[in-house]
This record gives C-alpha cells, sequence and structure tokens, in this order.
C-alpha cells in the first residue's frame, strides 16, 4: 500500500499530537509534580515517534524518541523537571512541529537535530544507566522491526486489566482460497476493535495489509467481553476459517516478553500511530463515530443547499400565487424541513474556536518571557463555535489584541507592586454566544487606556482637531486607537506597537461582517470585544424597495423601521435629518446614493420608509420607498471584477430568480468621516 | 489551429478566442449595479451564479446595444473572473490558423482590447483580447 495515502492523515494526527503536547507542557509548568500530566504528552510523544517511523521520517522518529526518553525518566520520578528541561522540551516540540510542517509542504521532514538531540541526551545521561536501553529504542524508531511489548503498552494492559479487562491472544487463520487476505484481516480487525484494544498484531499490521503473511495472524487483545463472544464474533466474518482465543494472564505475558527478547524473529510490533493514540483515547472516553470530510465537500454542499434556499424561495410564491392548497401545504412541508436541513449544514461547518484558541496559551508564554512579564491567560468559552470561514480568519486580528493587551495593556511587574495589584497579570480570553452573533473578548487587568494619552497623540497625528477632542464620549476616544497610523505605546517593540495594527485588526473584522469595541476603566484594565455573525453564507435581512429597484438590508444592522410621516424631517446644515427616541438621525437617500433612475410617476402622497441602521453607537436613516418584509438570503459574492462598489456588500438571488444587491451599512458611516 | 467565435456588434464582426467562452446566453432581466462604470450593464442570475454582464458596444466605445431578439449574452471566464458580454448577434465559430490571426494593426486602429484582425474569406474579424476586458478601469 502506499504510504502516500496516509500522509494526510499523518500530518493532521501529528499536528494534533503537537498541539496536544505544547498544552500539556504548559499544564505540566504549572503543576510540575503531576505524574498524570507526564503521562499524558509521553503518550501523545510515543504515538508520534511510532508514526513518524513507519511513515519513514527518521530524523522525525529519533527526535520525539530523545523526547521520549526524556519524559519517561520524569514519569519515573528518576528526574526532576526543572525549567531548562522544560525550555529544551518546548524547544524540541518547536522542532517538531517545523518538521512536520515541512512535511506538508511537501518536504521530507529533515531538519538538524542533533544539537537538540544531544541537549536531550545530556538531560538524561549524567550517568549511562540508561544507554543501553536508549540504543535498542533508537533501533525500535530507525527500523521499527525488532520490538517487544514496551513500557507504554505494558501500562495499557496494566491499566486495562485494573478496569476487568480482559488479555487475549486471538489466532485466527483464513480460507487458504481467499483472494483478499489483507481485505478479510482488515475485516477482523475491525470486528476486533470493536469488542476491545488491539495491542499488538503477528506479523506486524503493516505487512498484514500488504498481503505479505500466510493464512493465518495472531493479534493480542485487549477485552471485557468473554473468550466465546470473541470467538463467535471473529468467526461470524467471512472467509475466517478458524479462530482460537486463549486468555492471557500476567506472568504468561511475561514470558512471552522474554520469548520474544530471545527470538526476534516471532516477535511483533505494536500496531503504532493510530491504533495507541486510539488506545488513549478510548480510555479517557466513549468513541464517538465521526469520519473527516474535505472542506472542499462542506463548501460545496453549502452552495448546492444555498441554491435550494433560493429555488424555495421561489416555490413559495408560485405557491402562494395560484392558490393550490395541495401545492402550498407541500412547499410549508419542505420549507420546515429544509430549514432543518439548513441549521444542520450550517452546523457542520461550525468549529469550537479551540481551534484557534489552543496556541495562544504557549504564545502568551513565551510572550511574557520576552517582556518579562508575568501573565496568566485564561481561556473561556473554546468550546464555541463559529462558521469555518470565520474561523480561519479570526487568528491574526486575535494575536494582535492578545500582544497588545501583554505589551500595552498590562504594567511591567515592578509597576503592578508598587501600584498594589498582584504581581501576575490576568488576560481573559473568552467567547460565547448571544442571539445570532458570536462575542470574543480579550480582556486584561492592567492600565487601562489613557483617554489623555489617545487624544494627544490623536491631534498630534491629525486624527482629530483639538475642538473635537473636548467633545467625544469615552468610547469615542477609545476608537481613535483603531485608525491608522495610530500606536500610543512610548516605546516601539517588537511585540506591537509600530502603528500599524489596531486598524489592521479593525478592517478584518469587519470584513467578516463584525465590529469591535473597547472598554476601559483608568487603573482597572481594558476589554476589546468583538462581535461576529454566526454565518456568513447566509443572512436575514429586510428587502425594501427604492422606485423599482429591490434592496436587501442585513438584519444585523438595523435598529428599526419607521416613516417620515410619523417623523418630521429637518434640515439642518444641508443634511437631512429627523429626530428619533430623542437622537438626531442623519438621513440618508438612497435613491441619490444609488442613483437610481426615477419613475414616470412618483406617488407624492405616499409615505417614506426609514431605516434605522447602527454602526457602534452611531445611527443613520436609509431612505427607502416601500419594505417588502424580511427574507432568508443567499449571499453570493461580487467577484473580483467588481469589488469596490460604494455602500454594496454582495448580492443575492431572489425568489423570482432575479438579483437584488446588498446594502453595506457600514460604508455609510466611513463616508461621513 | 485556434477555434474563435464570432459576434456582431452592430454591423461590424468581432471574434474571442473559445477557450474563454463557457457559453452563450438569451437576454434574462439584469439588475443595474449603482456607481458601477458605464460599461457594465448589471448583474445577471446565472443558474445561481451572480455574474457581471458587459454592454460590449459600450465597453469598446461604439454605441450602446438595443435589445432585440438576436441580442446574446456570451458568458467568458478567465482566470477566476466570470463575465457576460452582451452583443448583438452569434454568428458562427471558424477555425483559423496562426497565420490569419497574426495580421497587425496599425496606426489609429490601436486599442488596447484588440488582439488582431482575421481575414476569413474576405470578412474581417476583429478578434478580441480577454485579458484585456476584464480590466477593471482604474479610478
Amino acid at each position: 500500500m502506499d504510504l502516500n495515502n496516509y500522509l494526510e492523515l499523518f500530518i493532521e494526527e501529528s499536528k494534533e499530537h503537537v498541539q496536544a503536547i505544547n498544552d500539556e507542557l504548559l499544564k505540566l509548568e504549572i503543576e510540575p509534580e503531576n505524574i498524570d500530566i507526564v503521562n499524558e504528552i509521553f503518550r501523545s510523544a510515543h504515538t508520534l515517534k511510532g508514526m513518524a517511523a513507519s511513515m519513514g521520517f527518521d530524523d522525525l522518529a529519533s527526535l520525539t524518541h530523545e523526547m521520549e526518553n526524556v519524559l519517561d525518566m520524569i514519569r519515573q520520578s528518576e528526574l526532576r523537571i526543572t525549567e531548562e528541561i522544560m525550555n529544551v522540551v518546548f524547544t524540541c516540540v518547536d522542532l517538531i512541529a517545523k518538521m512536520v510542517d515541512n512535511i506538508e509542504q511537501g518536504g521530507d521532514g529533515t531538519e538538524d537535530v542533533t544539537e537538540i538531540v544531544r541537549k536531550l541526551q545530556s538531560i538524561q545521561n549524567p550517568s549511562i544507566i540508561h544507554d543501553e536501553e536508549r540504543v535498542s529504542a533508537q533501533n525500535e524508531a530507525a527500523t521499527t522491526k525488532e520490538l517487544v511489548i514496551d513500557e507504554f503498552q505494558r501500562s495499557i494492559i496494566q491499566e486495562a486489566r485494573k478496569l476487568g479487562n480482559h488479555v487475549y491472544e486471538v489466532y485466527v487463520k483464513l480460507d487458504e482460497r481467499c483472494v483478499m487476505k489483507s481485505v478479510r484481516a482488515y475485516m477482523v480487525f475491525q470486528a476486533a476493535e470493536d469488542l476491545g484494544e488491539i495491542i499488538q498484531t503477528d506479523p506486524p499490521v503493516e505487512q498484514i495489509e500488504e498481503d505479505q503473511f500466510g493464512d493465518s495472524f495472531t493479534l493480542l487483545l485487549l477485552s471485557h467481553h468473554d473468550r466465546l463472544k470473541i470467538e463467535a464474533q471473529l468467526t461470524n466474518i467471512s472467509e475466517v476459517k478458524a479462530v482460537i482465543v486463549t486468555e492471557k494472564t500476567e506472568q504468561e505475558l511475561g514470558n512471552t516478553d522474554k520469548q520474544n527478547h530471545l527470538n526476534p524473529n516471532v516477535t511483533d510490533k505494536p500496531r503504532k500511530g493510530k491504533e495507541n493514540q486510539k488506545a488513549s483515547e478510548t480510555k479517557k472516553k466513549p468513541v464517538t463515530k465521526s469520519i473527516r470530510v474535505d472542506i472542499e465537500k462542506l463548501d460545496r454542499l453549502m452552495n448546492l443547499f444555498s441554491e435550494l434556499i433560493i429555488d424555495r424561495g421561489r416555490l413559495e410564491q408560485i405557491a402562494r400565487k395560484s392558490q393550490i392548497p395541495d401545492l402550498i401545504e407541500t412547499v410549508e412541508h419542505m420549507t420546515r424541513i429544509s430549514t432543518d436541513l439548513q441549521g444542520l449544514v450550517l452546523n457542520m461547518r461550525m468549529v469550537p474556536v479551540e481551534q484557534v484558541f489552543n496556541r495562544f496559551p504557549r504564545m502568551v508564554r513565551d510572550l511574557a518571557k520576552d517582556l518579562n512579564k508575568k501573565v496568566q491567560l485564561v481561556v473561556e468559552g473554546a468550546e464555541t463555535e463559529l462558521d469555518r470561514t470565520v474561523i480561519d480568519e479570526i487568528g491574526d486580528p486575535l494575536v494582535h489584541l492578545l500582544r497588545n493587551a501583554l505589551d500595552h495593556g498590562l504594567e511591567s511587574t515592578d509597576e503592578r507592586i508598587a501600584n498594589n495589584k498582584p504581581e501576575e497579570g490576568r488576560i481573559l480570553l473568552k467567547a460565547y454566544h448571544s442571539g445570532n452573533h458570536v462575542f470574543i473578548e480579550v480582556v486584561d487587568d492592567g492600565k487601562g487606556i489613557n483617554r489623555e494619552k489617545v487624544l494627544k497623540k490623536a491631534i498630534e497625528r491629525g486624527v482629530i482637531s483639538e475642538e473635537e477632542s473636548y467633545s467625544l464620549s469615552d468610547q469615542q476616544v477609545y476608537s481613535l486607537i483603531f485608525s491608522s497610523g495610530f500606536s500610543t505605546a512610548d516605546k516601539i517593540s517588537d511585540i506591537s506597537g509600530r502603528g500599524v495594527g489596531l486598524d489592521v485588526v479593525k478592517t478584518k473584522i469587519e470584513s467578516l461582517g463584525g465590529t469591535i469595541t473597547i472598554d476601559s476603566t483608568p487603573e482597572q484594565g481594558s476589554a476589546f470585544r468583538i462581535q461576529l455573525p454566526l454565518s456568513l453564507s447566509i443572512i436575514y435581512s429586510m428587502l425594501v424597495k427604492v422606485a423599482e429597484e429591490i434592496y436587501a438590508i442585513p438584519f444585523n444592522s438595523i435598529v428599526e423601521i419607521t416613516t417620515n410621516s410619523d417623523n418630521e424631517v429637518y434640515t439642518l446644515h444641508g443634511q437631512k435629518v429627523i429626530q428619533f427616541r430623542g437622537q438626531v438621525v442623519p438621513l440618508i437617500e438612497l435613491k441619490e446614493v444609488f442613483q437610481v433612475p426615477q419613475v414616470e410617476s412618483p406617488k407624492v402622497n405616499q409615505p417614506l420608509y426609514i431605516v434605522i441602521v447602527r454602526k457602534g453607537d452611531q445611527t443613520i436613516g436609509l431612505v427607502t420607498d416601500t419594505v417588502l418584509g424580511q427574507q432568508e438570503i443567499v449571499l453570493k459574492p461580487l467577484g473580483r471584477y467588481l469589488n469596490q462598489l460604494q455602500g454594496i456588500s454582495g448580492a443575492t438571488i431572489l425568489g423570482n430568480g432575479e438579483v437584488a444587491l446588498i446594502i453595506d451599512t457600514n460604508q455609510f458611516f466611513n463616508e461621513k468621516g | 489551429m485556434v477555434k474563435i467565435i464570432v459576434f456582431k456588434l452592430g454591423e461590424e464582426e468581432y471574434a474571442l478566442d473559445i477557450e474563454f467562452v463557457q457559453s452563450i446566453e438569451r437576454i434574462q432581466p439584469i439588475t443595474r449595479v449603482p456607481n458601477a462604470p458605464s460599461y457594465v450593464k448589471g448583474l445577471m442570475n446565472l443558474r445561481g451564479n451572480v455574474i457581471p454582464i458587459i454592454d460590449l458596444r459600450k465597453k469598446l466605445n461604439i454605441g450602446e446595444t438595443n435589445f432585440t431578439d438576436h441580442t446574446r449574452i456570451i458568458i467568458s471566464k478567465y482566470e477566476d473572473i466570470e463575465l457576460g458580454f452582451i452583443v448583438d448577434q452569434t454568428s458562427d465559430v471558424i477555425d483559423v490558423s496562426r497565420d490569419e490571426l497574426e495580421m497587425e494593426l496599425s496606426g489609429r486602429m490601436e486599442f488596447d482590447a484588440f488582439g488582431g484582425i482575421v481575414n476569413f474569406s474576405g470578412r474581417l474579424i476583429i478578434l478580441l483580447k480577454m485579458e484585456e476586458l476584464v480590466k477593471t478601469e482604474v479610478k
């Protein structure tokens, strides 16, 4: 079998393991005495090693192997964790991540590992006691040939026994006329995995998969089922001729161990990689069945589904017109089903923000070290789900905000002590759902934003004039730091604050259809709050008519809808405004900004509808002729050709098949300056 | 040999390399796009995709298309840009050899989007350059 088929899987899983190791290492830094954490790391490292070796990435295998040895010594309490060890292990993990990246980009994953390997060895090896063990294990990693039940497997067996599982040796003989033996063997594995955990196979799995075995093979199986049940289940598989299940006691296992030592020809190799990972997972939680799906397929599904929504709109229209009860009923039913289906499709594309969040603890740790600050990062709501597209884009802005909080938000340790604050700064990264939105907050307990300083800078840079500065609310002042070319840091540092950045964050968030706001209390800290839509492709909107043209206004920006007959229109300095709920709301005539061709006979006495939209704490009113009603619309991008249309964010297809434009209300605010 | 698709703008004959052409459609409702260049007629729904429609006569500065029964939209794709071009009439698809293609335009006939003149048994056909047509004017 071609290894390339597994490459993708290998990369995915390696990344997961590297991430897991990183996470656990951070935990270990806090609780250096916790052996459970070391065990977790050890498991991941072990799996990684096995996978790398079987894929033929020798450098990766030998590096992970050395790391594993160090971890093993820590586990066996032969070594105490020191900061130096942690740093070496962290560097090691970084190197592994780099190798995996290299492999992903089509490289062969070779890196110069001698230096780090030497460091790892010098950690293990002030004495030479473990030398022999290491040599043998190195061979294992390099050649993946001779092997006994290793430490890890023995520990699995022991734990499994404690949980009332039995260890069985399962001998399976296939029909000699069987054509695709490897497939049958695979089915046996599958069945066996349903019953328990496979620890070892003889011959090794790879050989079995490549059909390089006779008619029979042997499994070492952990299971809580009894012997007869296993026999029955496996015999059921067609073309399996005989199944002999024998239970193994601990002594016997020890014996096989020894025999294996003596006679390498009958030894076998653990089913590495996936199996081991499975083993460690199954112990933690019941197996949920899931499959990996190519994201492109999901995108296509989404696109096809969007088409369906458009047709649904059309059908609804036809049904209403036709007045055929049967048709109306069927369409209604279809609407209900497709609503459920929509929920499901959208849900499938949802990914927990964890994916983005989990790289931050490490980043914050390193940054804090660089800045010589003590920081505790608290992550909340990592399980909150967001659309895949948003997840891909949200990482950079968050990195920026976190860096900003660390560098500018938090004071130096001395300053904190002087101000009677806890020495350790705290940064809270929190995600949660609310309504149709997801909120992500970055909160620090630092010095807060200095209003005067921001204003001074803003005036210096010509962002605002001095007169303007007096009338600004705190909120408005804080939002000044998002304007381009703005940096309030006294010193320019590597971490953040080159004067570019926060404005980029803002632009990015807005391009995702979201908003960002700041709260800050002097001496107590600041909070950056990002609001994002749940999904990007299907949005609720209000359809309005301007002369004969139909436009869609996204629901999330609409505050209220009113008419000009209820509110008198004034003119202030040439700008039409209405008074609405105690606010003066400027009006924008869509007819004018969109240069809508006038229809022959404008109906003079018809009231005009004013859709009040909001951005931050500003509101404006969009003047339209008629409001047609709300509808779920599918956002269709305009493509590269028409990319910068003023006031338009995209298009959609209406029930009648015609195209309608979606209004980007944010741009009307920008225009005002 | 190159296959080109020949169409009429008024009485003149123009052509596009068939490599970039996806389909030929009849006129459907087109939604006007505010604040777009004047030659952008609007957006059309083509089987669930929203495609910008260009009035080719306006783009080439030879008047404006009046819709008739013969009016067609040539749907084309260049890199990832899909565009529809309104033409007065599509005539045929012809094979031309490289030599026939490479008749140079000279002097007053220069226009960025012109790729050359094809002399096809007496008919003079202007071959348009797709890569120029998909460029948006810098305002």
